[in-house]
């Protein structure tokens, strides 16, 4: 399965990019066939994070197994806890009360612009920027502060239990949140300034890795990587889950399917997310933040899937339950996984320096990858 | 002639482009108060971690060497990575009764991911997050810590 890395009697260069490589954002192998400085072929090799979190989680019981998913995409490890909260309430047919909805999608939302704000900081830093990431993490940082405020921590929450939060919102939530907000707004003509409107960075992004329509749905890609192909996939508004279905947001859309196209669908998202918070902030209604539930939950037998939207696209979670404490055989379908798959496609042809700028666009977070 | 017209304009949108955010650079550099970058560890006195920060559990003390563990293991139970040993021993009170009470709460800081859920679990609050995060030791034996000090009691009226 290995290649050696070396000339093949074609006459094309086989390279190993990574496990350790700055711009494969953690430790992704890579196996480049080169020709010349034409890609032909790229070989993704997972297996160096693998630590086995499905199997982990069928000896853990239904409260215990969440804080694991905190771990796989660490840039949106509420809305993974979401999930996992979404669908134990899904088999026990739990009520969410109103209030735990409204905080769910809050932090669910600020999450998402700072996946996207650490994506658009390390996506310039990968073609050749390196203040834009400082910048981004400035923003990100106030993030991470209000997240520590209510939450207790800055990336692993671990928030979300079946049956709603585990805390009530800080009282300072509303007033923290509304204070990033004004601050954000302010920063983002920075955004623009710096890298959207700079005609380098739209030279290296423009008409480069790209995918089809029909490529991106045969590659089970999602997320912005197949909305800025023109796929409609956005579970939040397919299949709303808490209070999504009641809150006004456009779906970002692009056509083109180049890294441009994803970089403008991030940004849009980016926008969307503050449309979301702006409507919700102010009416998070009083009440109760947890439903009360059982002190040992069992799901009854059967089998469960739901899926969520996190920042890098469609993520599922399915269980099988035997009706004990534990699931029986439990299994994520991760976003990254299916967007890495098309990487091949979209690089085949490009040249090598176009490599890294295609694997920025895709926002891979290889713990997601490789669970 | 289009050709020599399109490289210069490239050229000068390119380095406009550059001096644009070069501007942001400058204003940065001349504006020192914007800039939020911190001077960890010297800052250590001032700095000021929210109440809900997860960073070690801990088992508060009164003054008279109490604690309120009744030694339950729901804790124990609700912990992920067993974090959590508890020995329990029995007390025998000064009526002859004998009642069960906690010998040594062993917690295991290295396995610990602060998630919160043995605080959850506990019916009598006798555990909690505490706001420290500087955690590095020269041994690992040093994580393995006992919660309850030395000849602690059970507090009174605690069930």
């Amino acid at each position: 399965m290995f290649q050696e890395v070396g000339t093949t009697e074609m006459g094309d260069l086989i390279i190993n990019v990574g496990p350790q490589h700055p711009s494969t954002h953690g430790v992704l192998h890579l196996v480049i066939t080169l020709n010349g400085e034409t890609v032909k072929k790229v070989e993704p090799h997972l297996g160096y994070i693998h630590r086995s979190i499905e199997k982990m989680c069928e000896s853990l019981t239904y409260r215990q197994f969440i804080y694991v998913t905190s771990r796989m995409d660490y840039l949106s490890s509420h809305i993974n806890n979401h999930a996992c909260a979404l669908i134990v309430e899904k088999g026990l047919q739990i009520e969410v009360p109103q209030r735990a909805q409204y905080i769910r999608v809050l932090l669910d939302e600020l999450t998402r612009i700072a996946s996207h704000q650490l994506w658009w900081g390390a996506m310039a830093m990968d073609v050749g920027a390196i203040t834009p990431f400082f910048h981004a993490f400035r923003e990100r940082e106030v993030i991470n502060d209000i997240m520590e405020q209510t939450c207790g921590a800055r990336l692993t929450m671990n928030f979300m239990v079946p049956g709603g939060c585990m805390y009530d919102i800080h009282p300072d939530f509303v007033k923290s949140v509304k204070d990033f907000m004004a601050f954000f707004r302010s920063k983002l003509s920075e955004y623009d300034e710096m890298v959207t409107n700079n005609p380098i960075f739209q030279a290296r992004m423009k008409d480069v890795g790209v995918i089809s329509k029909e490529n991106a749905i045969s590659y089970g890609c999602s997320g912005p990587v197949a909305r800025a192909a023109g796929v409609v996939c956005d579970v939040r508004k397919l299949s709303p889950y808490d209070v999504y279905s009641q809150v006004n947001f456009e779906e970002a859309l692009e056509t083109e399917g180049d890294c441009f196209a994803r970089y403008k669908v991030r940004m849009k998202e980016m926008n969307e997310s503050m449309r979301i918070i702006d409507q919700l902030i102010d009416n998070i209604p009083e009440g109760d933040f947890q439903a009360k539930t059982k002190a040992v939950l069992k799901l009854p037998k059967g089998d469960y899937y739901t899926n969520v939207e996190t920042a890098r696209g469609d993520f599922g979670v399915y269980i099988v339950s035997e009706g004990a404490t534990t699931p029986y055989r439990i299994k994520f379908h991760s976003p990254g996984f299916c967007n890495l798959s098309a990487l091949d496609h979209m690089t085949r042809g490009s040249k090598i320096g176009d490599l890294v700028a295609i694997m920025g666009s895709l926002d891979l977070v290889i713990p997601d990858i490789d669970r | 002639m289009s050709f020599l017209r399109n490289y210069i304009s490239t050229v000068y949108n390119s380095v406009r482009s550059l001096l644009i955010g070069m501007r942001r650079t400058g204003y940065y550099f001349t504006h020192h108060k914007e800039i939020i970058t911190q001077n960890y560890p010297e800052n250590r006195d001032q700095l000021n971690l929210p109440e809900r920060f997860k960073g070690e559990v801990v088992m508060p003390h009164n003054d008279n060497n109490e604690h309120r563990c009744t030694g339950c293991t729901a804790c124990e139970l609700a912990c992920p990575n067993g974090t959590i040993k508890i020995i329990t021993k029995f007390d025998i009170s000064p009526e002859g009764k004998k009642k069960k009470a906690i010998d040594t709460f062993i917690y295991h800081l290295e396995l610990c991911t602060m998630c919160n859920l043995c605080i959850q679990a506990c019916p009598t609050d006798a555990i909690k997050m505490a706001q420290t995060f500087e955690h590095s030791v020269y041994d690992r034996s040093e994580f393995i810590k006992t919660l309850n000090k030395p000849d602690s009691k059970l507090m009174e009226g605690v069930e």
